[in-house]
């Protein structure tokens, strides 16, 4: 079997009435597909390798300067891979930074190829138009409440929604795609001490390279706080109907006989 | 079967133009020097990737400078390797007879002393040292270019990198003739204003304000032009590709 689906010759007649007629039509398309579990793998390797990086100096600070001997903005309790660094804790844990920085911009460097090829999708899909931006019956109070309220009580969303996105997953896809990952990006150049020579402006934009370093962090923060609600969305939505449309590119899979 | 003669042609065109692209690209990409020593392994792409890009973008540019009100506090002495018995040999003499061999793909190998060094034409930089762990500091960096030494040693054309050599065997380095030759490569030995301590690599420091820390080797006592670095340590191109870091560290 190709990539034409067979048609769904049975379903309930309520859910029939709006799901589109025909099923050979994919809720994600072959690129959405690819270029999401591209970007999940490369989410996961930063990750990893990013919180490595944060373990061999878990302080932060703000301006152009930061280090041992000036006050931290904050300092994140747990223990450090340098001695130079005072924990509080009596070890030191063994360094992971030198494979952590080259597979954190390996990764990064797949996921903004990746990223770049999406937003150009974007532009000549309809993806944008069409799934992201919300419509203007959107943004009426009884939707936006309505979805809010769905939301806080976990409610399953019924079939029929599963071909479309609601307002407020338009509005965090949105977020992501254009004020997180590009911050993170940003924020990620302004470190470059050879970056930022060409392009200054990059880091005295953001107030200097340690504000470049806590932005970073901050905006990474809020990547995986997204992440773990939209896992979390995809367990309440049915975890096998959602991987099932993220993999194959349909949604209707459970009543095709399987 | 779904999969037709047409998309076996056009997915056979694509792919042939692809290795041909990436073949042309990786030719380029040499004769450019656009390639790093360490560009094998699992992680070789994205070095590759990040020092031709740099290379590209930042062959000339100039590190930030700073004003004098931003100098930090204090320099900070991070941790280093206990000093061997060489080191204090020399430091026991005040240094006076700490030397500086240059060789190599030069038509004069020569060898410095502090006060030769001292007596060229001095340069200051108000620049950041940052680690690749994250912290870092600004502080005024004097000494002589190392293109005014390279200069006097006469570079013979066929040189791409120079090899920089710490007292202690386990730390030396290598930069493409871009950084070598760049305005801010200094071979510093006074840091705000004063001599430039042991804790930050005195009496000599390579100081590389376009790359993080541990590109900046303390203690050195050898340069080696050469025209590949193969030969040098694994050829990895220096002694951080060895511990599991990249050699170009301008990120």
């Amino acid at each position: 079997m190709g990539d034409s689906a067979s048609i769904v010759s049975a379903g309930s007649a309520a859910a029939d009435a709006t799901v589109p007629s025909k099923v050979t039509s994919q809720r994600h398309s072959r690129l959405v597909r690819i270029t999401h579990w591209i970007t999940t793998l490369c989410f996961f390797a930063l990750l990893v390798s990013g919180i490595n990086l944060v373990i061999s100096h878990p302080r932060f600070y703000w301006g152009e300067t930061g280090n041992v001997l000036t006050p931290p903005l904050f300092k994140i309790p747990i223990p450090s891979s340098r001695a130079l660094v005072p924990t509080g804790y009596g070890y030191v844990l063994p360094d992971q930074n030198g494979w952590s920085r080259y597979l954190h911009f390996q990764a990064a460097w797949l996921l903004v190829l990746t990223g770049l090829l999406y937003a150009i999708s974007l532009l000549f899909t309809g993806h944008l138009r069409k799934d992201l931006l919300p419509s203007k019956s959107d943004f009426s109070w009884g939707v936006f409440s309505t979805q809010i309220w769905n939301h806080l009580r976990f409610k399953r969303p019924s079939e029929a929604e599963a071909w479309s996105y609601n307002v407020l997953q338009r509005l965090a896809y949105l977020f992501v795609i254009f004020v997180l990952f590009p911050l993170v990006v940003w924020s990620w150049l302004a470190m470059s001490l050879s970056f930022v020579s060409a392009f200054p402006a990059t880091v005295t934009l953001l107030g200097g390279q340690q504000s470049a370093r806590t932005i970073h962090f901050f905006v990474s923060v809020f990547l995986v706080l997204f992440l773990l609600v939209h896992v979390m969305m995809i367990f309440v939505a049915g975890f096998w109907s959602r991987m099932r449309a993220m993999i194959t590119g349909r949604v209707s899979a459970q009543r095709e006989g399987t | 079967m779904s999969l037709s003669r047409r998309k076996l042609i056009t997915g056979g065109i694509v792919a042939g133009t692809g290795v041909l692209g990436l073949g042309a690209a990786a030719l380029i990409a040499q004769k450019y020097g656009l390639i790093p020593p360490d560009h094998g392994g699992i992680y070789g792409p994205g070095e590759t990737l990040t020092y031709a890009a740099q290379r590209l973008l930042t062959r000339h540019s100039l590190a930030r400078e700073f004003s004098r009100s931003q100098i930090s506090k204090r320099p900070v002495p991070n941790e280093m390797a206990p000093l061997n018995d060489a080191y204090k040999s020399l430091q026991a003499g005040g240094f006076v007879d700490w030397r500086l061999a240059v060789d190599g793909l030069v038509d004069r190998p020569a060898t410095f002393s502090l006060a030769q060094l001292k007596s060229y034409p001095m340069r200051s930089q108000i620049t950041q040292l940052a680690c690749e762990e994250g912290w870092s500091y600004i502080a005024e960096w004097s000494g002589v270019p190392l293109s005014h030494v390279l200069n006097l040693v006469g570079v013979q054309p066929q040189a791409r990198y120079v090899a920089y050599f710490s007292i202690d065997p386990e730390w030396w380095e290598s930069i493409d003739m871009a950084d070598a030759l760049h305005p801010q490569t200094f071979l510093a030995y006074g840091l705000n204003g004063d001599e430039l301590p042991v804790a930050n690599g005195g009496p000599l420091r390579l100081r590389l304000p376009r790359q993080l820390g541990y590109k900046s080797v303390k203690f050195v006592t050898k340069l080696t032009v050469t025209d590949s670095l193969k030969g040098f340590g694994k050829g990895l191109g220096s002694a951080a590709p060895e511990g599991g870091y990249a050699w170009y560290a301008g990120i």
